[in-house]
C-alpha cells in the first residue's frame, strides 16, 4: 500500500439537527488515498447518520463533504456512487429475491454501454455489453469467493455470505473509495476472518476504505487509522494502538466494554 | 424450450380465423387482446418497476382519443378569433401519433407524479386521470363530449389492389395479435435488459438501487413512458374497431379491470397479464351465458381479486411455475418464473 | 356581491359535510395508512341505510341517522376484522387491492339490491327555504350543517380526551411502544376503522336527503375526501376540518366563476398542486428523512 497523501475523502465541520435533535454536531476529519480507516463511537454517536450524508441520503444542517475535490452537498446519492464513492448498508445489502449473479449483474449497471434502442433492437452493441457485464459479475463473484452460489437466490443464503454479495455489489460500481456499514455485524468467528481476508485484498487493490463497526478487534486488526465519534464529535484520531489506550475514547465506552458481546 | 412454445401459441392464435367462424368469438378475442396490451403495458410499470398507478386508462383513453381525432380531424378555438385545426389524416397514421402522445403524456405525468411515492403515488395517478376524463367530458369543441366521437375510419394500409382493410373482426384480430406479439416483445427485450435489472432494482430496494449508481427516477420514467405508448397503441386500436370513443373510456373501473388482471395473472412475469387478460376476458362470457346479472359478475370479480390477494399472493403464473419447479435449492418462486419466460441468455 | 355571499354560504354548510368525510378518512389512512377505497362506499352505506329506515320502515328521521350511522360503524367494524386484519403486517400494495376488491364488491351489491334508480328520501323539513336578507339556505341544509358540527366536535373530544382516543393516537406515533404499553393494537385498529366508516356513514346519511341516492355516489365522495386527508395532511384532524372547508370553497367559488362543468375536477386538481409542490399536505409536520 503507497503511503501517498492526497486526501480523497474530507469531511469538514458537519452538522445534522432534526428538529431539535443534535445528531452529530461537528465533524470534522480526513481519509487518505489508500487508507483503512475505522470510525468507531458509542451507539448513537452517529456513524450511520455520517454515512447517510457522505453518500447523500441525508442533508446535513451545516459543513461540508468533499470527495476528490468533488463538493458533495446537493448531489444526489446515485450521483455520488457514480463518482467512485460507494457505500454498503447495515441491514439490506442484497436484492433477496434475485440470484446472486443477477445482484452483482445489477451493481454493474453503470458499467452498460447500451442504450434503450439497443435493447430493443438487439444491436450488436447490446449483446456484447451483456456479455461482458456477465464476464465482468463472474469475475468479481471469483474475488469474493462466492461463485458456485452463483445462481441461488440471494436471501436465503446465509447472513455472512449476504454480506460478501453486499461488498461484492459495492465493488461491481468500480469505487474508488468504500464506506462500509457495520460490515461484520452479526458474523461468526469464521466469517468475520472471511471477510477481514477480503477487506485486505480490497485494499491491497487500491480501494480506500472507511468502514463503522463494533467489532473491536476486528478495527484493530484491519484499520491504519481510527476516528472516535462521540456526541456528534470527534474525540479522538490515531492508530489503533494510540487509541486502544486513549483515556477519553476509554471513558466514551465505559459500561460498554472492549469488545461487542 | 420455452421460446418454442411462445411461438407455437402464436402460430396457433393465427391459425383462429381459420377455422374459428363464430364472429362473436372473434369479436370476444379482440377486445379480450386489446385488454391484454394493455394489461401487458400496467405489468411493466405495476409488475416490474413496483409503481401502483392507478390512473393507467389515461394512457389508454389518449390512445383512443388522439387515434380517433387525428384520423378524423379537429378545429378547436384557442383563442375567441384564433383556431388550431387538423385535417383528417390516414388511420394507420393516426395510430402512430397516439402512441407518440399517449408516450409524451407518460413522461410529463412521470415526471411530475414520481415527486410523491407511496400512497400519495396512487392517489396523484388517480386524480390525473379524473382530470384528463373530466376533460374529455368538458372540452365539448374537440372531444364532443358524451356524445362521442363517431365513424372513426377504418384501418388502411397500402393502396389500390394492394390495399388492406382492417374492417373485418378476422383481419382485426390478426392486426391485434400482431401487435400484440410486438409489444410483448419489447417488453421481454426490455425487462431483461439492463434498464429492465435497473426497474426490478428499483422496485426491490431503492436505497440499495440508488447506492449501486441507478438513477431512479430516471428508470421510474422510462418505465412510465413505454407503459404509456403501449396502452396508447391498445387504445388506438380500440378506437379503430369499436370505431367510437367516448369519455367513460376513462372510468377508474377500467384501471381496476387492468390492475386485477395484471394481479391475478401474476405481476412482475411476462406471462401473467396474459393468463390474467385471458381469465378475465373469457370470465365475464362464462358468467353472461349463466345468465348471471352484471352487477353480481363484478361482484365474483371482487370476491375473486381479494381471493387472490390471500392466497395467491404473487398470482396465478408465479404458482404454477413454483409447483412445476418444486423447492430447488435457491429457487424462488420469481426466479423459477423468469426461468420460465423467453430468456435470450 | 349577493352572490359571492350566497356562495359563501353555500360553501360553509357544504364544508362541514365535506370535514366529515376528510376526518374518517384520515384517521384511517393516516393511522392504519389504509388507502380505503371502501369510504365512498360507506358513505353511500349510510345513505341507503337512511333510505330504507325512512322509506321502508318508516322510522323517525332523526332516530334513522343515529342508527345509520350505527351500522356504519358496524359495517366498518366488519370489514376491518374481516379483511384487514389478517394483512396487519402486508405492504400497502396488499391492502389497496383488497379494498378495491371491497369496494367493487360493496358498490355492484347496492346496485343490484336497489338497482341504479335514484331514490330520495323525505325530510320533515318545511319546503320554503330560510331566508337570511338576500341569502337563502334549506332548512334540510341547515340541519346538516349543525349535526355535522355536532359530529366534528364530538369526534374531537373523542380523540383528544378519551382514552380510546389517547390510545389511537399513541399506536399512531409509535405502534411497537403503543403495543408495549398494554394498548389492543387489533382492538384500535378496528375501532378506528369503525369510527372512520361511521363519520363516512353520517356523511352519507345527512346529505341522502338533501341530493339523491345512487349506487355510485361513493365515487366522487370518496375522491374528495380524498383530497381533503391530502391538504390536510395524513392523521391531522383540524386540517382535514379545514381541508374539507378549503375543498367546499374552491368547489363553490370555482363551480360559480369559472365553470361548472369542472366543478368536481377541483378536488382532484388541488391534489396534484399540493402533492407536487407540497408532498406532505398543507399542514402535516415536516417529517424527519432516514
Amino acid at each position: 500500500m503507497s503511503a501517498s497523501a492526497e486526501t480523497i475523502l474530507s469531511i469538514e465541520h458537519v452538522a445534522v439537527h432534526f428538529g431539535g435533535l443534535v445528531a452529530v454536531s461537528d465533524m470534522t476529519f480526513d481519509v487518505k488515498r489508500g487508507e483503512v480507516v475505522g470510525l468507531i463511537g458509542p451507539n448513537g454517536a452517529g456513524k450511520t447518520t455520517a454515512f447517510n450524508v457522505i453518500t447523500g441520503f441525508q442533508r446535513q444542517t451545516s459543513g461540508e463533504v468533499l470527495y476528490r475535490s468533488h463538493r458533495l452537498t446537493g448531489m444526489k446519492p446515485h450521483e455520488i456512487a457514480r463518482l467512485g464513492l460507494v457505500r454498503t448498508f447495515q441491514r439490506t445489502s442484497v436484492f433477496k429475491e434475485r440470484s446472486v449473479f443477477e445482484n452483482v449483474l445489477t451493481g454493474l449497471h453503470c458499467s452498460g454501454r447500451s442504450n434503450l434502442w439497443d435493447t430493443l433492437l438487439q444491436s450488436r452493441r447490446e449483446k456484447s455489453s451483456e456479455r461482458e457485464l456477465a464476464d465482468a459479475a463472474n469475475e468479481i463473484l471469483r474475488f469474493i469467493g462466492l461463485e458456485r452460489r452463483a445462481g441461488e437466490a440471494a436471501g436465503i443464503l446465509p447472513y455472512g455470505e449476504q454480506r460478501l454479495i453486499g461488498v461484492a455489489l459495492a465493488l461491481a460500481v468500480k469505487p474508488a473509495m468504500l464506506l462500509l456499514d457495520e460490515p461484520v455485524s452479526g458474523m461468526n468467528q469464521a466469517e468475520t476472518a472471511r471477510f477481514v481476508k477480503l477487506l485486505e485484498k480490497i485494499s491491497a487493490s487500491g480501494v480506500t476504505i472507511l468502514l463503522v463497526e463494533h467489532d473491536m478487534p476486528m478495527v484493530m486488526q484491519v484499520c491504519n487509522r481510527i476516528v472516535v465519534l462521540n456526541y456528534g464529535r470527534i474525540i479522538a484520531e490515531g492508530a489503533p494502538a494510540e487509541i486502544q489506550s486513549n483515556p477519553e475514547v476509554i471513558r466514551a465506552y465505559l459500561g460498554q466494554g472492549k469488545k461487542r458481546a | 424450450m420455452s421460446r418454442y412454445f411462445g411461438w407455437l401459441l402464436v402460430a396457433f392464435l393465427a391459425s383462429v380465423p381459420l377455422w374459428m367462424h363464430d364472429f362473436y368469438f372473434l369479436h370476444v378475442l379482440i377486445t379480450t387482446g386489446i385488454f391484454i396490451i394493455a394489461a401487458m403495458s400496467l405489468n411493466l410499470l405495476l409488475g416490474y418497476t413496483g409503481q401502483l398507478s392507478l390512473g393507467h386508462v389515461a394512457f389508454f383513453g389518449i390512445g383512443a382519443y388522439t387515434s380517433a381525432l387525428v384520423s378524423l380531424g379537429f378545429q378547436i378555438h384557442v383563442l375567441p378569433d384564433f383556431t388550431i385545426g387538423l385535417a383528417p389524416k390516414p388511420a394507420w397514421f393516426a395510430m402512430l401519433a397516439a402512441v407518440a402522445v399517449a408516450g409524451l403524456t407518460g413522461y410529463a405525468i412521470g415526471k411530475l407524479s414520481f415527486r410523491v411515492r407511496g400512497a400519495y403515488f396512487v392517489i396523484v395517478s388517480i386524480s390525473f386521470a379524473e382530470v384528463v376524463r373530466l376533460v374529455a367530458v368538458n372540452w365539448v369543441e374537440l372531444t364532443q363530449g358524451p356524445m362521442a366521437l363517431n365513424n372513426i375510419p377504418v384501418l388502411r394500409l397500402g393502396a389500390g389492389p394492394l390495399e388492406l382493410s382492417f374492417l373485418r373482426k378476422p383481419e382485426f384480430y390478426l392486426l391485434v395479435l400482431a401487435v400484440a406479439v410486438v409489444c410483448y416483445v419489447v417488453i421481454a427485450r426490455l425487462v431483461n435488459s439492463r434498464a429492465g435489472r435497473a426497474m426490478i432494482a428499483l422496485r426491490e430496494n431503492e436505497s440499495l438501487a440508488t447506492s449501486v449508481g441507478i438513477d431512479v427516477t430516471h428508470y421510474l420514467v422510462l418505465a412510465t413512458v413505454v407503459s404509456a405508448a403501449i396502452a396508447g397503441v391498445a387504445g388506438a386500436l380500440y378506437a379503430h374497431y369499436i370505431r367510437i370513443v367516448d369519455p367513460d373510456i376513462f372510468l377508474f373501473i377500467y384501471t381496476v379491470t387492468m390492475v386485477i388482471m395484471v394481479i391475478t395473472g401474476g405481476k412482475g412475469t411476462l406471462a401473467g397479464p396474459i393468463v390474467g387478460g385471458a381469465l378475465f376476458g373469457f370470465v365475464p362470457e362464462i358468467l353472461r351465458a349463466m345468465e348471471i346479472e352484471p352487477e353480481l359478475q363484478w361482484v365474483v370479480y371482487g370476491v375473486l381479486m381479494i381471493l387472490v390477494v390471500y392466497f395467491l399472493p404473487r398470482g396465478i403464473v408465479p404458482a404454477i411455475g413454483g409447483y412445476f419447479s418444486g423447492q430447488k435449492s435457491g429457487g424462488t418462486a420469481e426466479a423459477a418464473t423468469t426461468a420460465a419466460e423467453p430468456v435470450q441468455k | 356581491m349577493d352572490e359571492l355571499f350566497q356562495h359563501f354560504l353555500n360553501a360553509i354548510i357544504l364544508g362541514g359535510t365535506y370535514a366529515l368525510l376528510g376526518i374518517g378518512l384520515t384517521l384511517i389512512f393516516g393511522i392504519m395508512r389504509v388507502v380505503n377505497f371502501t369510504h365512498g362506499e360507506l358513505y353511500a352505506f349510510g345513505a341507503y341505510c337512511m333510505y330504507a329506515l325512512v322509506m321502508i320502515f318508516h322510522v323517525n328521521f332523526f332516530l334513522a341517522l343515529a342508527l345509520a350511522m350505527a351500522m356504519g360503524i358496524l359495517m366498518g367494524a366488519a370489514l376491518e376484522m374481516l379483511l384487514l386484519n389478517r394483512l396487519r403486517g402486508a405492504d400497502i400494495d396488499t391492502t389497496m387491492l383488497v379494498m378495491i376488491g371491497a369496494w367493487i364488491v360493496m358498490q355492484n351489491m347496492e346496485q343490484f339490491i336497489w338497482s341504479g334508480v335514484a331514490l330520495s328520501i323525505n325530510s320533515p323539513f318545511p319546503a320554503n327555504p330560510l331566508v337570511l336578507g338576500p341569502l337563502s339556505v334549506s332548512w334540510n341544509r341547515v340541519y346538516v350543517f349543525i349535526i355535522a358540527l355536532a359530529l366534528i366536535g364530538a369526534t374531537y373530544y373523542l380523540v383528544n380526551r378519551t382514552r380510546l382516543g389517547k390510545a389511537m393516537r399513541a399506536t399512531f406515533q409509535d405502534r411497537d411502544t403503543a403495543a408495549l404499553m398494554g394498548i389492543r393494537i387489533d382492538r384500535i385498529h378496528t375501532a378506528t376503522f369503525a369510527l372512520g366508516s361511521g363519520l363516512a356513514a353520517a356523511a352519507g346519511a345527512l346529505l341522502g336527503p338533501v341530493f339523491v341516492v345512487t349506487p355510485t355516489m361513493g365515487d366522487l365522495a370518496a375522491s374528495k375526501a380524498f383530497a381533503i386527508v391530502i391538504l390536510g395532511g395524513l392523521g391531522n384532524i383540524t386540517g382535514a376540518t379545514l381541508g374539507g372547508f378549503i375543498l367546499a370553497f374552491v368547489e363553490e367559488l370555482g363551480a360559480g366563476y369559472i365553470s361548472s362543468g369542472y366543478r368536481d375536477a377541483m378536488g382532484f386538481l388541488l391534489i396534484i398542486l399540493i402533492l407536487l409542490m407540497r408532498p406532505t399536505g398543507l399542514f402535516a409536520q415536516k417529517e424527519r428523512i432516514g
